[in-house]
Protein backbone atom coordinates (compact mmCIF):
# COMPACT_ATOMS: atom_id res chain seq x y z
CA UNK A 1 0.00 0.00 0.00
CA UNK A 2 2.80 2.52 1.03
CA UNK A 3 4.33 1.37 -2.20
CA UNK A 4 1.46 2.64 -4.43
CA UNK A 5 0.94 5.75 -2.27
CA UNK A 6 4.34 7.16 -2.38
CA UNK A 7 5.41 5.82 -5.86
CA UNK A 8 7.54 3.42 -6.95
CA UNK A 9 11.35 4.96 -6.35
CA UNK A 10 13.12 1.97 -5.30
CA UNK A 11 15.85 4.03 -2.96
CA UNK A 12 13.27 6.25 -1.46
CA UNK A 13 11.87 3.15 -0.55
CA UNK A 14 14.67 1.05 0.70
CA UNK A 15 15.34 3.96 2.88
CA UNK A 16 11.89 3.83 4.15
CA UNK A 17 11.92 0.41 4.67
CA UNK A 18 11.97 0.06 8.34
CA UNK A 19 9.43 2.96 8.92
CA UNK A 20 6.31 0.80 6.89
CA UNK A 21 7.45 -2.17 8.46
CA UNK A 22 6.98 -0.56 11.69
CA UNK A 23 3.73 0.94 10.45
CA UNK A 24 2.51 -2.35 9.23
CA UNK A 25 2.85 -3.47 12.66
CA UNK A 26 1.70 -1.02 14.48
CA UNK A 27 -2.00 -0.66 12.55
CA UNK A 28 -2.06 -4.57 12.97
CA UNK A 29 -1.64 -4.43 16.20
CA UNK A 30 -4.30 -2.21 17.08
CA UNK A 31 -6.38 -5.26 15.05
CA UNK A 32 -5.13 -8.01 17.39
CA UNK A 33 -5.23 -6.15 20.45
CA UNK A 34 -8.66 -4.99 19.92
CA UNK A 35 -9.36 -8.89 19.12
CA UNK A 36 -7.62 -10.38 22.64
CA UNK A 37 -10.67 -8.33 24.49
CA UNK A 38 -13.14 -8.71 22.36
CA UNK A 39 -13.40 -12.65 22.67
CA UNK A 40 -13.04 -12.10 26.28
CA UNK A 41 -16.07 -9.76 26.85
CA UNK A 42 -18.08 -11.21 24.17
CA UNK A 43 -18.15 -14.62 26.04
CA UNK A 44 -17.68 -13.47 29.44
CA UNK A 45 -14.45 -15.51 29.61
CA UNK A 46 -12.68 -12.48 31.50
CA UNK A 47 -15.14 -12.67 34.37
CA UNK A 48 -14.17 -16.36 34.48
CA UNK A 49 -10.41 -15.63 34.93
CA UNK A 50 -11.28 -13.46 37.30
CA UNK A 51 -12.84 -15.96 39.58
CA UNK A 52 -9.68 -18.34 39.16
CA UNK A 53 -7.61 -18.33 42.31
CA UNK A 54 -5.45 -16.43 40.44
CA UNK A 55 -3.69 -12.86 40.73
CA UNK A 56 -5.18 -10.40 38.38
CA UNK A 57 -1.73 -9.06 37.77
CA UNK A 58 -0.98 -12.57 36.50
CA UNK A 59 -3.46 -11.78 33.56
CA UNK A 60 -2.09 -8.87 32.44
CA UNK A 61 1.43 -10.72 32.20
CA UNK A 62 -0.32 -13.79 30.32
CA UNK A 63 -2.31 -10.94 28.34
CA UNK A 64 0.28 -9.09 27.14
CA UNK A 65 2.49 -12.30 26.51
CA UNK A 66 -0.15 -13.90 24.25
CA UNK A 67 -0.55 -10.33 22.27
CA UNK A 68 3.86 -9.76 22.23
CA UNK A 69 4.14 -13.26 20.58
CA UNK A 70 1.19 -12.66 18.43
CA UNK A 71 2.55 -8.96 17.25
CA UNK A 72 6.18 -10.98 16.78
CA UNK A 73 5.00 -13.52 14.98
CA UNK A 74 3.40 -11.69 12.70
CA UNK A 75 6.21 -9.22 12.21
CA UNK A 76 8.33 -12.32 11.66
CA UNK A 77 6.13 -13.18 8.67
CA UNK A 78 6.08 -9.29 7.70
CA UNK A 79 10.16 -9.31 7.40
CA UNK A 80 10.98 -10.98 4.55
CA UNK A 81 7.88 -9.39 2.63
CA UNK A 82 9.10 -6.40 3.93
CA UNK A 83 12.84 -7.40 2.54
CA UNK A 84 11.67 -8.70 -0.36
CA UNK A 85 9.02 -5.67 -1.62
CA UNK A 86 11.78 -2.56 -0.37
CA UNK A 87 14.80 -4.57 -1.67
CA UNK A 88 16.54 -4.19 1.75
CA UNK A 89 19.85 -5.60 2.25
CA UNK A 90 20.42 -6.81 6.22
CA UNK A 91 23.89 -5.34 7.40
CA UNK A 92 23.93 -6.23 10.76
CA UNK A 93 22.02 -9.65 9.88
CA UNK A 94 19.06 -11.05 10.53
CA UNK A 95 19.01 -11.85 14.32
CA UNK A 96 19.41 -8.35 15.61
CA UNK A 97 16.77 -7.36 13.08
CA UNK A 98 14.73 -10.39 15.32
CA UNK A 99 15.62 -9.15 18.39
CA UNK A 100 14.46 -5.19 17.83
CA UNK A 101 10.83 -6.84 16.34
CA UNK A 102 10.57 -8.89 19.90
CA UNK A 103 11.36 -5.51 22.16
CA UNK A 104 9.13 -4.12 19.71
CA UNK A 105 6.39 -6.47 20.33
CA UNK A 106 7.10 -6.52 23.74
CA UNK A 107 6.74 -2.35 24.20
CA UNK A 108 3.65 -2.41 21.95
CA UNK A 109 2.01 -4.92 23.97
CA UNK A 110 2.33 -3.74 27.45
CA UNK A 111 0.18 -0.14 26.86
CA UNK A 112 -1.82 -1.71 24.09
CA UNK A 113 -3.25 -4.89 26.78
CA UNK A 114 -4.30 -1.93 29.39
CA UNK A 115 -5.68 -0.03 26.73
CA UNK A 116 -7.39 -2.67 24.93
CA UNK A 117 -9.20 -3.40 28.11
CA UNK A 118 -10.62 -0.56 28.79
CA UNK A 119 -11.69 0.41 25.04
CA UNK A 120 -13.45 -2.83 24.28
CA UNK A 121 -15.76 -2.30 27.18
CA UNK A 122 -16.52 1.38 26.00
CA UNK A 123 -18.47 2.54 22.93
CA UNK A 124 -16.97 3.06 19.91
CA UNK A 125 -13.97 0.97 20.73
CA UNK A 126 -12.59 0.26 17.66
CA UNK A 127 -11.95 4.14 17.56
CA UNK A 128 -10.69 4.69 20.98
CA UNK A 129 -7.99 2.01 20.94
CA UNK A 130 -5.35 3.58 18.24
CA UNK A 131 -6.61 7.04 19.62
CA UNK A 132 -5.36 6.12 23.43
CA UNK A 133 -2.70 4.04 22.15
CA UNK A 134 -0.69 5.63 19.30
CA UNK A 135 0.43 8.84 21.12
CA UNK A 136 1.85 6.19 23.95
CA UNK A 137 3.69 4.37 21.76
CA UNK A 138 5.45 7.14 19.73
CA UNK A 139 8.64 7.30 21.35
CA UNK A 140 8.63 3.24 20.90
CA UNK A 141 7.63 3.39 17.44
CA UNK A 142 10.73 5.99 17.22
CA UNK A 143 13.21 3.55 18.76
CA UNK A 144 11.81 0.70 16.75
CA UNK A 145 12.47 2.34 13.15
CA UNK A 146 15.22 4.34 14.03
CA UNK A 147 17.01 1.00 15.29
CA UNK A 148 15.70 -1.31 12.36
CA UNK A 149 16.76 1.03 9.61
CA UNK A 150 20.60 0.90 11.50
CA UNK A 151 20.09 -2.71 11.51
CA UNK A 152 19.54 -2.34 7.97
CA UNK A 153 21.63 -0.09 6.69
CA UNK A 154 24.67 -0.40 9.06
CA UNK A 155 25.50 1.66 12.60
CA UNK A 156 29.20 3.32 11.65
CA UNK A 157 28.40 5.78 14.59
CA UNK A 158 27.06 2.96 16.79
CA UNK A 159 23.63 4.68 17.59
CA UNK A 160 22.26 1.56 17.53
CA UNK A 161 22.47 1.13 22.08
CA UNK A 162 21.32 4.21 22.93
CA UNK A 163 17.67 3.48 20.30
CA UNK A 164 17.96 0.21 22.59
CA UNK A 165 18.02 1.97 25.92
CA UNK A 166 15.21 3.95 24.90
CA UNK A 167 12.95 0.75 24.37
CA UNK A 168 13.87 -1.08 26.91
CA UNK A 169 13.25 2.46 29.64
CA UNK A 170 10.33 2.27 27.59
CA UNK A 171 9.25 -1.44 28.23
CA UNK A 172 10.11 -1.14 31.84
CA UNK A 173 8.06 1.36 32.17
CA UNK A 174 5.22 0.45 30.96
CA UNK A 175 5.18 -2.90 32.13
CA UNK A 176 5.68 -1.68 35.22
CA UNK A 177 2.28 0.54 34.65
CA UNK A 178 0.61 -2.02 33.60
CA UNK A 179 1.46 -4.97 36.60
CA UNK A 180 0.36 -2.33 39.00
CA UNK A 181 -2.56 -0.18 37.67
CA UNK A 182 -4.84 -3.67 35.07
CA UNK A 183 -6.25 -4.76 38.40
CA UNK A 184 -7.77 -1.99 38.40
CA UNK A 185 -9.35 -1.83 35.02
CA UNK A 186 -10.39 -5.31 34.97
CA UNK A 187 -12.01 -4.92 38.43
CA UNK A 188 -15.97 -4.42 39.02
CA UNK A 189 -17.42 -3.32 41.91
CA UNK B 1 8.32 48.81 41.29
CA UNK B 2 10.23 46.76 43.25
CA UNK B 3 11.25 43.30 41.80
CA UNK B 4 9.98 41.25 44.77
CA UNK B 5 6.23 42.29 44.27
CA UNK B 6 5.26 39.80 42.18
CA UNK B 7 6.23 36.97 45.07
CA UNK B 8 4.28 38.70 47.38
CA UNK B 9 1.50 38.75 44.99
CA UNK B 10 1.93 35.16 44.51
CA UNK B 11 2.26 34.21 48.17
CA UNK B 12 -0.98 36.43 48.47
CA UNK B 13 -2.56 33.90 45.74
CA UNK B 14 -1.05 30.86 46.80
CA UNK B 15 -2.76 31.45 50.76
CA UNK B 16 -6.04 32.15 49.64
CA UNK B 17 -6.07 28.93 47.18
CA UNK B 18 -5.01 27.34 50.46
CA UNK B 19 -7.42 28.44 52.58
CA UNK B 20 -10.22 27.83 49.80
CA UNK B 21 -8.54 24.22 49.71
CA UNK B 22 -8.70 23.85 53.53
CA UNK B 23 -11.62 25.99 55.00
CA UNK B 24 -14.96 24.89 52.75
CA UNK B 25 -16.96 27.72 54.43
CA UNK B 26 -14.74 30.30 52.64
CA UNK B 27 -15.22 28.69 49.18
CA UNK B 28 -18.26 31.06 48.59
CA UNK B 29 -15.97 34.21 48.15
CA UNK B 30 -12.16 33.44 48.07
CA UNK B 31 -12.14 32.38 44.15
CA UNK B 32 -13.77 35.99 44.00
CA UNK B 33 -10.82 37.43 45.62
CA UNK B 34 -8.63 35.33 43.32
CA UNK B 35 -10.65 36.30 40.15
CA UNK B 36 -10.18 39.96 41.10
CA UNK B 37 -6.52 39.97 41.88
CA UNK B 38 -6.33 38.06 38.46
CA UNK B 39 -7.76 41.12 36.90
CA UNK B 40 -6.33 43.18 38.66
CA UNK B 41 -3.21 41.74 37.39
CA UNK B 42 -3.88 41.21 34.06
CA UNK B 43 -4.89 44.54 33.51
CA UNK B 44 -1.43 45.99 34.48
CA UNK B 45 0.27 43.36 32.40
CA UNK B 46 -0.11 44.48 29.37
CA UNK B 47 2.15 47.76 30.57
CA UNK B 48 5.00 45.50 32.01
CA UNK B 49 5.68 43.45 29.32
CA UNK B 50 5.21 45.72 26.58
CA UNK B 51 6.50 49.06 27.63
CA UNK B 52 8.38 48.53 31.03
CA UNK B 53 10.44 45.23 30.28
CA UNK B 54 13.80 46.09 28.31
CA UNK B 55 14.14 44.75 24.91
CA UNK B 56 16.01 41.42 25.06
CA UNK B 57 19.51 41.68 23.09
CA UNK B 58 18.98 39.04 20.11
CA UNK B 59 15.48 39.06 19.63
CA UNK B 60 14.26 42.69 20.30
CA UNK B 61 10.59 43.42 20.82
CA UNK B 62 9.74 39.80 19.69
CA UNK B 63 10.66 38.03 22.86
CA UNK B 64 7.62 39.73 25.03
CA UNK B 65 5.11 37.05 23.62
CA UNK B 66 7.65 35.12 26.48
CA UNK B 67 5.21 36.42 28.97
CA UNK B 68 2.45 34.33 27.64
CA UNK B 69 4.00 31.59 26.39
CA UNK B 70 5.91 30.49 29.41
CA UNK B 71 3.05 30.95 31.80
CA UNK B 72 0.74 29.53 29.92
CA UNK B 73 2.89 26.15 29.53
CA UNK B 74 3.50 26.62 33.16
CA UNK B 75 -0.31 26.00 33.91
CA UNK B 76 -0.48 23.22 31.67
CA UNK B 77 1.93 21.26 33.16
CA UNK B 78 0.51 22.18 36.76
CA UNK B 79 -3.23 21.31 35.98
CA UNK B 80 -1.74 17.99 34.09
CA UNK B 81 0.06 17.38 37.71
CA UNK B 82 -3.36 17.53 39.49
CA UNK B 83 -4.64 15.37 37.07
CA UNK B 84 -1.98 12.77 37.63
CA UNK B 85 -2.28 13.32 41.45
CA UNK B 86 -6.43 12.70 41.51
CA UNK B 87 -5.62 10.04 39.04
CA UNK B 88 -3.77 8.31 41.97
CA UNK B 89 -5.95 9.63 44.92
CA UNK B 90 -8.84 8.58 42.88
CA UNK B 91 -7.14 5.17 42.69
CA UNK B 92 -6.36 5.18 46.35
CA UNK B 93 -9.49 6.25 47.60
CA UNK B 94 -12.64 6.29 45.79
CA UNK B 95 -14.24 9.99 45.58
CA UNK B 96 -16.38 11.49 43.21
CA UNK B 97 -14.12 14.75 44.52
CA UNK B 98 -11.22 13.78 42.79
CA UNK B 99 -12.30 12.13 39.90
CA UNK B 100 -13.80 15.60 39.21
CA UNK B 101 -11.10 17.43 40.20
CA UNK B 102 -8.84 15.21 37.12
CA UNK B 103 -11.47 15.50 34.92
CA UNK B 104 -11.32 19.57 35.18
CA UNK B 105 -7.55 19.80 36.08
CA UNK B 106 -7.35 17.72 32.46
CA UNK B 107 -9.77 20.10 30.31
CA UNK B 108 -7.80 23.46 31.49
CA UNK B 109 -4.77 21.77 30.81
CA UNK B 110 -5.18 20.87 27.25
CA UNK B 111 -6.31 24.55 27.19
CA UNK B 112 -3.61 26.16 28.37
CA UNK B 113 -1.04 23.56 26.69
CA UNK B 114 -2.90 24.07 23.24
CA UNK B 115 -2.34 27.40 23.62
CA UNK B 116 0.85 27.82 25.08
CA UNK B 117 1.86 25.91 22.02
CA UNK B 118 0.33 27.82 19.02
CA UNK B 119 2.11 31.16 21.13
CA UNK B 120 5.28 28.92 20.72
CA UNK B 121 4.82 28.39 17.20
CA UNK B 122 4.12 32.35 16.41
CA UNK B 123 7.12 32.84 18.51
CA UNK B 124 9.34 30.11 16.14
CA UNK B 125 8.23 32.13 12.89
CA UNK B 126 10.43 35.41 13.14
CA UNK B 127 13.01 33.57 15.70
CA UNK B 128 13.43 29.98 14.08
CA UNK B 129 12.45 30.99 11.01
CA UNK B 130 9.41 28.34 11.00
CA UNK B 131 6.46 27.70 12.81
CA UNK B 132 7.31 24.10 14.18
CA UNK B 133 10.23 21.42 13.70
CA UNK B 134 10.29 18.08 14.74
CA UNK B 135 12.50 18.77 17.88
CA UNK B 136 12.10 16.80 21.02
CA UNK B 137 10.52 19.62 23.33
CA UNK B 138 7.85 20.37 20.12
CA UNK B 139 7.12 16.45 19.89
CA UNK B 140 6.95 15.83 23.50
CA UNK B 141 4.51 18.62 23.86
CA UNK B 142 2.48 17.45 20.68
CA UNK B 143 2.48 14.14 21.69
CA UNK B 144 1.64 15.27 25.25
CA UNK B 145 -1.46 17.41 23.92
CA UNK B 146 -2.62 14.56 21.59
CA UNK B 147 -2.50 12.14 24.73
CA UNK B 148 -4.83 14.59 27.11
CA UNK B 149 -7.22 14.74 24.28
CA UNK B 150 -7.00 10.88 24.13
CA UNK B 151 -7.97 11.00 27.96
CA UNK B 152 -10.90 13.44 27.72
CA UNK B 153 -12.14 11.75 24.23
CA UNK B 154 -12.17 8.46 26.40
CA UNK B 155 -13.79 9.97 29.63
CA UNK B 156 -16.76 11.06 26.90
CA UNK B 157 -16.84 7.67 25.49
CA UNK B 158 -17.54 5.62 28.92
CA UNK B 159 -21.13 5.69 29.89
CA UNK B 160 -20.69 3.77 33.68
CA UNK B 161 -19.52 6.65 36.42
CA UNK B 162 -17.29 4.61 37.86
CA UNK B 163 -16.02 2.83 35.05
CA UNK B 164 -15.21 6.17 33.55
CA UNK B 165 -13.43 7.22 37.03
CA UNK B 166 -11.32 4.21 37.02
CA UNK B 167 -10.49 4.03 33.50
CA UNK B 168 -9.73 7.66 33.18
CA UNK B 169 -7.49 7.66 36.48
CA UNK B 170 -5.39 4.48 35.06
CA UNK B 171 -5.16 6.23 31.83
CA UNK B 172 -4.20 9.34 33.81
CA UNK B 173 -1.58 8.01 35.49
CA UNK B 174 0.47 6.39 32.33
CA UNK B 175 -0.49 10.01 30.58
CA UNK B 176 2.04 11.72 32.98
CA UNK B 177 5.21 9.41 32.06
CA UNK B 178 5.01 11.94 29.21
CA UNK B 179 5.34 15.34 31.55
CA UNK B 180 8.97 14.92 33.02
CA UNK B 181 10.02 13.34 29.83
CA UNK B 182 8.26 16.94 27.96
CA UNK B 183 10.07 19.27 31.28
CA UNK B 184 13.64 17.74 30.55
CA UNK B 185 13.42 17.15 27.48
CA UNK B 186 15.60 20.28 26.66
CA UNK B 187 18.10 19.38 28.94
CA UNK B 188 18.51 15.37 28.01
CA UNK B 189 18.59 16.21 24.12
CA UNK B 190 20.23 18.99 21.79
CA UNK B 191 16.61 20.94 21.06
CA UNK B 192 16.00 24.04 19.37
CA UNK B 193 14.64 24.81 22.18
CA UNK B 194 16.18 27.28 24.76
CA UNK B 195 16.79 24.99 28.13
CA UNK B 196 15.28 26.63 31.11
CA UNK B 197 16.39 29.76 32.29
CA UNK B 198 17.23 30.70 35.69
CA UNK B 199 16.52 33.75 37.44
CA UNK B 200 20.15 34.44 37.82
CA UNK B 201 21.06 34.51 34.66
CA UNK B 202 17.99 36.76 33.38
CA UNK B 203 17.16 40.47 33.50
CA UNK B 204 15.69 41.02 37.20
CA UNK B 205 12.99 43.21 35.31
CA UNK B 206 12.39 40.55 33.32
CA UNK B 207 12.15 37.92 35.71
CA UNK B 208 9.83 40.11 37.74
CA UNK B 209 7.21 40.56 34.84
CA UNK B 210 7.65 36.97 34.18
CA UNK B 211 6.53 36.09 37.53
CA UNK B 212 4.14 38.90 37.36
CA UNK B 213 2.26 37.04 34.64
CA UNK B 214 2.89 33.67 35.42
CA UNK B 215 0.82 35.09 39.16
CA UNK B 216 -2.15 36.53 36.86
CA UNK B 217 -2.34 33.48 35.15
CA UNK B 218 -2.23 31.19 38.66
CA UNK B 219 -5.12 32.83 39.36
CA UNK B 220 -6.94 31.91 36.27
CA UNK B 221 -5.74 28.28 36.27
CA UNK B 222 -7.51 28.58 40.16
CA UNK B 223 -10.68 30.38 38.48
CA UNK B 224 -10.99 27.48 35.87
CA UNK B 225 -10.58 24.78 37.55
CA UNK B 226 -12.63 25.67 40.14
CA UNK B 227 -16.05 26.38 38.09
CA UNK B 228 -15.12 23.36 35.47
CA UNK B 229 -14.73 20.84 38.74
CA UNK B 230 -17.96 22.66 40.10
CA UNK B 231 -19.49 21.86 36.91
CA UNK B 232 -18.18 18.07 36.47
CA UNK B 233 -19.24 17.36 40.22
CA UNK B 234 -22.90 18.68 39.64
CA UNK B 235 -22.87 15.94 36.61
CA UNK B 236 -21.70 13.07 38.59
CA UNK B 237 -24.30 13.50 41.26
CA UNK B 238 -26.87 13.74 38.14
CA UNK B 239 -25.47 10.53 37.22
CA UNK B 240 -25.66 8.41 39.86
CA UNK B 241 -28.23 9.93 41.49
CA UNK B 242 -31.65 7.86 41.77
CA UNK B 243 -34.32 9.28 40.00
CA UNK B 244 -36.92 10.22 42.46
CA UNK B 245 -39.93 9.90 40.41
CA UNK B 246 -39.12 6.03 40.94
CA UNK B 247 -40.68 3.71 43.71
CA UNK B 248 -37.64 2.87 46.31
CA UNK B 249 -35.81 0.22 45.14
CA UNK B 250 -37.03 -3.31 46.14
CA UNK B 251 -34.69 -6.69 46.97
CA UNK B 252 -36.50 -8.64 44.64
CA UNK B 253 -36.72 -6.36 42.24
CA UNK B 254 -32.66 -6.73 41.66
Amino acid sequence: MFNFALGPDTALMRAHAAGYLWLGILFSSVLSLGESFRIESENLSLDGLKLAPADARAIFIGKALGNTLMLWLLSLVLLPVTIALFDVKVTLGIPALIGILLIGSLAISAPGTVYAAIASNARARDVLLPLLLFPILIPALLGCVKASALIFEGDPMNQLASWIRLLVAFNVVYWALGFILFPRVIEDD
Amino acid sequence: MPHETPLVFLLVVVGLIGVHLFVPKTRGWVWKVVAGIGVVMFAIQPYFALVWAPPEREMGEVYRIIYMHVPQVWMALLALTINAVCSFAYLMKKSWVTDSLAEASAEVGVYFGIVGVTLGAIWAKPTWGVYWDWDPRLTTAAILIVIYTGYLALRGFVEDPEKRATWSAVMGIIAFVDVPILWYSVQWWNSLHQTQSSPKTVDPQMVMVLRWSATAFLCLLFVFIWHRYLAAKETRMKEVALPEALPPARPEAA
